[in-house]
């Protein structure tokens, strides 16, 4: 009697940039790969998206960056995820990150972050594999 | 003579074996690709309508586009260095890249500005930044575009205000303001207001520029926005002409006489990889412009026919791997710019999809358009692609495709009832999908993305933006508030309110604000107040 659980994601477009053209694509990807896909719309704050994320009661919590600021974002939503006890997300993002603030978010707690050029499928698998470990049972 | 009998042979002979046409193209095209083709009314002589050839007579032999790198970042000094550097290696225009609270209205202290100052561009919050970032340059003798829509009045103010302190007169001054906010809600999203009183700044702007500022480009029509967000070449020049379609409409509704302001109108493309593709675009874009302009709206002035465009070389073509290569993507970009014939050029540095480009990448690209412009020899004559069987035929397709869209939108309603039915962000966003669908399958190559890949990458060097700006440009805003007059900043605010709220042009007050150091931010947030503020509904197909 068990029916497999769909995992959960949250699009989100964090700050001032309305290039969404990247965050789309992965959304309507996540959605063909049958995942349930919520897309924040742009001009978030790390206040709305984590709020965003307890509301909709994702899995998978995936940020779309290209304006410099994720060493301001993460950390900003990262703190706020640890406020609000949220420990069986996963939170992932994609952009324009130098390789070296890559590394420095990933010490933070951030999961993988996508760089130009990804293929899908590549970010499809890796949510797969990876929001099953945070899923809540 | 030719005998279409045998063409038709030849033609069929072809596709027997080029097997799965895989683009809706033919493998050779012949002069029944062009049957009852009318040299005079499709294309005229450069210079003539319906200008498909050329907006002039002997184009670049008489001038060689202008030059002009889309360029900012961190401070307004560290911008005008920057500005300096690219005068001295022979640009021969500015284009301003404002950072991301600029372009959406917000002081650098706002907190939504956090993290963001200088990021993505320059700074500019007051009359004190524009003074820091034009110090040197003589606007008199410099055409500057600046990349600002929502808020395009106020920097265009601050502008105006710079040039008279360094003696310049409004009258004097040349250059473009994107101002292009029909397209933001379509594709690049940086909106504030909703259309409607957006659509009344613009004309306040086209009004007063045509009294004052006669030279002075008060829209640049974007499509280069729609194509990064991921349409196709038909959408890019289907929906950036119904803009401007859209923008003349509001100016003939505002009052004004359709000669009065359409000079003045300019337009941006993309130019993208498809190369006879992007270059048809260009041509069909002229001829469709002036042919609407002089038969639709009954323009009597033949300069309100031309379509003069700038061009940047497509961001979105550019990869993270191997990123030598986007010099050679770039190259042929921005010839098929200039074949297409281009008023003016960016071309993208090799490391913009890594960081904003170094002087060193900047400077590549720039010596790009330079070697076209002096050691190709495609300057030398006008159009030279003119008359080719394929050329003709994909500028015609284009513009068929292009008229195909127009019906479309009428059909909705019009641009503005189109986009709020989500048409265009739909149509964008499934091209969007489509085109990595296809990267992903192969079906199209992207070398070093899904052939040609190397194992080990090669970095190159970008360029860091000092965290130490944000506080910077923080500091500097405090002290421009503490010594500036706060009781003529806060009447100017009030003056601004009402002309809001009635039917005064706008412009003056805008002048009169900025003058006594009232910031950008503070006058946004009165016309917001009043305005009320744009929200998108989220989807994502």
């Amino acid at each position: 009697m068990t029916e497999k659980k769909r995992i959960r994601v949250l699009i989100a477009k964090p700050g001032l940039d309305g290039h969404d053209r990247g965050a789309k694509v992965i959304a309507c990807a996540l959605r063909d790969a049958g995942m349930e896909v919520i897309y924040s719309g742009l001009h978030q704050t790390a206040e709305m998206i984590v709020e965003a994320a307890i509301q909709e009661d994702v899995n998978v919590i995936g940020i779309s960056i290209l304006s410099g600021a994720h060493l301001t974002i993460f950390p900003e939503i990262l703190n706020l995820m640890k406020k609000k006890k949220i420990k069986n997300v996963l939170l992932i993002g994609g952009g324009i990150i130098p390789d070296e603030d890559r590394t420095k978010l990933k010490k933070k707690g951030v999961g993988k972050l996508f760089g130009p050029g990804t293929p899908l499928q590549e970010i499809v698998e890796y949510i797969k594999t990876h929001a099953k470990l945070y899923q809540v049972t | 003579m030719y005998l279409p009998d045998d063409l038709t042979k030849l033609k069929k002979e072809y596709e027997s074996w080029a097997g799965q046409n895989k683009v809706p193209r033919e493998i050779i095209y012949t002069p029944l690709d062009l049957a009852g083709f009318d040299y005079e009314k499709q294309l005229g002589c450069p210079g003539q309508y319906p200008y498909t050839r050329g907006v002039y007579a002997d184009m670049y032999r008489g001038q060689i586009w202008t030059m002009r790198q889309f360029s900012g970042f961190g401070t307004a000094a560290d911008t005008n260095r920057r500005y300096k550097f690219l005068l001295k290696k022979g640009q021969t225009g500015l284009s301003v890249a404002f950072d991301l609270p600029t372009i959406m209205g917000y002081d650098s202290d706002h907190h939504r500005a956090r993290g963001e100052v200088g990021r993505c561009g320059v700074a500019i919050c007051s009359l004190r930044n524009m003074e820091t970032l034009l110090a040197g340059i003589p606007l008199d003798k410099v055409s500057t575009s600046m990349t600002i829509n929502a808020p395009a009045a106020i920097l265009l103010s601050f502008y105006i205000a710079v040039g008279e302190k360094q003696g310049v007169a409004p009258g004097q001054l040349r250059g473009t303001i994107q101002n292009d906010i029909l397209k933001e809600y379509s594709a690049q999203k940086s909106w504030i207001f909703p259309p409607k009183p957006s659509m009344r700044i613009i004309t306040d702007i086209m009004e007063f520029c045509a009294q004052h500022v006669p030279k002075w480009n008060t829209i640049s029509i974007s499509g280069y926005h729609i194509r990064e967000a991921g349409s196709t070449a038909v959408q890019e020049l289907a929906f950036t002409l119904a803009d401007g379609f859209a923008y003349v409409e509001a100016g003939i509704a505002a009052g004004m006489a359709v000669d009065s302001f359409a000079p003045r109108l300019s337009f941006f493309f993309n130019a993208h990889l498809n190369f006879f593709e992007e270059i048809a675009k260009y041509r069909a874009a002229r001829r469709i412009w002036a042919r609407r302009m002089k038969e639709k709206y009954q323009a009597r002035d033949p300069r309100s026919w031309l379509l003069r465009f700038h061009t940047q070389t497509a961001g979105c073509t550019l990869t993270a791997q191997q990123p030598e290569n986007n010099i050679i993507r770039t190259a042929y970009e921005a010839l098929s710019a200039v074949l297409g014939g281009t008023q003016s050029l960016h071309t993208n540095s090799m490391d913009e999809t890594l960081s904003l480009p170094t002087e060193h990448a900047v400077k590549v690209a720039l010596r790009t358009q330079q070697i076209i412009a002096y050691e190709s020899g495609v300057t030398s004559t006008v159009d030279p692609l003119g008359g080719s069987y394929y050329l003709e035929a994909l500028t015609d397709k284009l513009e068929a495709g292009a008229e195909e869209y127009f019906l479309k939108i009428d059909q909705l309603g019009g641009v503005v009832p189109a986009l709020e039915q989500g048409f265009f962000q739909r149509e964008i966003a499934n091209s969007a999908y489509h085109y990595q669908q296809e990267i992903d399958s192969k079906k199209r190559i992207v070398v070093g993305i899904n052939e040609f890949v190397e194992k080990e990458e090669i970095p190159i060097e970008t360029l860091k933006i000092a965290p130490s700006v944000e506080q910077k440009q923080i500091r500097e805003l405090k002290k421009i508030k503490q010594g500036r007059d706060n009781l003529k900043v806060k009447k100017s605010l009030e003056q601004i309110r009402q002309a809001a709220c009635g039917k005064d042009n706008l412009m003056p007050r805008f002048l009169d604000a900025v003058r006594c150091y009232t910031t950008l931010g503070e006058i946004i947030q009165v016309l917001k107040e009043e305005f009320g503020e744009y929200r998108e509904p989220p989807t994502f197909w």
